[in-house]
């Protein structure tokens, strides 16, 4: 059958992480620290918001671009929050979760073979979907930068054909987030360049350490920048599948083309339930940030503690520790701990290929099971030093 | 609300140690402000939540809401005699509260028997009680923001990105 499938298709990485993926789904018991998603469900206001859209017959199709009110809401969250100032009308796009947003950013901007940056580690579907849209992915290697891009680093990967920058910040898989001075500097490369940033600010709500700015509030960044959002990790709405994109008319609109062939429209009973997060959410947000914020202090002073080396993420709800005291390789390692004390964990070349030191742990779970995967990786560690 | 205490009242096993962890503080630190907020009685004491739907034993007990209607006293208005009510060991709560009856009983007892008795016996005798309505709990929802159910599993697949 493979003579079917389209080439750029089978020229997709197909992945061994795929395999480990589903020794982990096969097995009982395991604590997973491999999860992408919060341990909270939605808060009940906003699911209630959901139900009572049902029970009133909203069951329709909505505008391409996504219900009024909730571009409203949008329009209003961006400039109460952030001094942001989108247009309802013309550069506010409702989208499938901010994957969906990704895909038809890219689709909507790449020639063949324009190159779009990628700094590594990055989230795992920008690569490939960049690859679809018929770019290039440049990945740029940010290890010696504790995984931050820097202005130099830009500059060296920068030529004729390069379209775009992607990336997400406060980031999966590091939880690295940027400054507004590392913003600036960056800014003034992109924008000297001219080239575009896909701003994938998902996790924006879930920054600890310092107040998070939006790339698109950087003085002269607005015009190139594509701002993408969406509900599911502040407001824990994974399932709900609702993101936005906001950006130049034209771009929204080119984007909004797309959507409108393939998508249509986001579900309408998501669209309401996202209404109500814009609306009554924020406590609920500040709530869960509270506590991923004690346990990323404690997950990180932990896996520190027990040898394996970890920075400090600033956001979301992730810590990138090495392994290198082990002299495992990361898909190795991850197998490993997964047989021997039933912990998962998501083997860093998921996120780039050089990162074979390296494992992601969400630590979007209830203290006691961190607790409980500490003591285990801790025994683990132990038995399988070099040391 | 102090991190700390929003902490312990989420759970109040936690180690002085884990706390510090959580909080990027000594523990000795943490050690030092819990016992300043013990014995400012801030924090009064530790306990389980118990769902006692679940547990089926002979000791099984009977709980009902009181209203009480009281004349107010001169000089100590409802204090002098809500401490007498609340005194009493079948009164597990007790609030003063505004609306057409004044103070909200929250009684316990072996049986229906024993808690008929202390509304007849005890509390509609007192000078004060011009009278009650009592509600006998038929069961109980969620108390202390916990919802009275089984655990819920993690419904999230196991990984993701």
């Amino acid at each position: 059958m493979k003579q079917f499938i389209a080439q750029k298709v089978l020229n997709m990485k197909p992945s061994g992480i795929r395999q480990f993926f589903d020794l982990v789904l096969g097995m009982k018991d395991v604590i997973s620290l491999g999860v992408g998603e919060p341990d909270f469900v939605t808060p009940w206001q906003i699911r209630e918001a959901g139900i009572t859209s049902l029970e009133q017959g909203y069951t329709s199709y909505t505008s391409n671009k996504g219900l009024l009110k909730l571009r409203m809401a949008i329009h209003q969250y961006l400039k109460k929050q952030y001094g942001l100032n989108y247009s309802t009308e013309d550069e506010i796009l409702v989208t499938v979760g901010v994957s969906e947003a990704v895909d038809l950013a890219l689709r909507a901007i790449v020639e063949p073979s324009d190159k779009i940056i990628v700094p590594s580690p990055s989230y795992v579907s920008y690569g490939p979907m960049t690859e679809l849209a018929g770019g290039i992915p440049v990945y740029v290697d940010t290890r010696k930068d504790k995984f931050k891009l820097t202005a130099d680093n830009l500059k060296r990967h920068l030529d004729a054909k390069t379209k775009a920058i992607i990336f997400n910040y406060p980031a999966n898989p590091t939880g690295v987030s940027y400054t507004k001075k590392e913003l600036e500097q960056l800014a003034e490369v992109i924008i000297k360049h001219k080239i575009l940033v896909l701003s994938d600010e998902i996790y924006g709500d879930l920054t600890y350490d310092f107040a998070h700015t939006p790339f698109a509030t950087i003085k002269g960044m607005q015009k190139y920048t594509i701002y993408l959002n969406g509900f599911s990790k502040s407001y824990a709405m994974t399932g709900w599948r609702v993101g936005y994109a906001c950006g130049p008319g034209q771009i929204i609109h080119a984007m909004t083309k797309i959507h409108q062939y393939t998508i249509m429209c986001v579900s309408i009973t998501s669209q309401m339930a996202a209404c109500e997060a814009l609306h009554s959410g924020s406590s609920s947000v500040e709530e869960m940030k509270r506590e991923y914020r004690r346990r990323r202090e404690f997950i990180v002073s932990e896996l520190n503690r027990i040898g394996l080396d970890c920075h400090l993420p600033q956001g979301a709800f992730y810590a990138f520790p090495s392994i290198k005291i082990t002299g495992l390789d990361c898909l190795e390692f991850s197998k490993k701990l997964l047989k021997e004390e039933k912990v998962a964990v998501v083997p860093g070349t998921a996120f780039g290929e050089e990162l074979t030191d390296y494992i992601r742990i969400s630590y979007a779970s209830s203290f006691d099971k961190l607790k409980e995967a500490v003591t285990r990786m801790e025994r683990f560690v132990k038995r399988h030093s070099k040391t | 609300m102090d991190d700390i205490l929003e902490i312990l009242e989420k759970d109040a096993r936690l180690s002085a140690q884990e706390i510090a962890k959580m909080t990027r503080k000594k523990p000795e630190e943490v050690k030092k402000i819990i016992d300043k907020y013990e014995k400012e009685g801030i924090i009064l004491k530790y306990k389980a939540v118990i769902n006692r739907e679940l547990v089926r034993h002979k000791d099984e007990e009977v709980r009902a809401i009181i209203e009480v209607n009281l004349t107010p006293q001169k000089d100590v208005g409802f204090d002098k005699i809500a401490e007498r009510i609340y005194s009493f060991p079948e009164v597990y709560a007790c609030y003063l509260v505004s609306g057409t009856y004044d103070l909200l009983v929250f009684v316990r007892g072996k049986d229906l028997h024993s808690v008929a008795r202390f509304v007849s016996e005890k509390l509609s005798p007192m000078e004060n009680v011009k009278g009650v309505v009592t509600h006998f709990l038929l069961k109980k929802y969620k108390e202390d923001g916990v919802i009275l159910k089984q655990r819920q599993e993690d419904k999230r697949i196991a990984i993701s990105y």
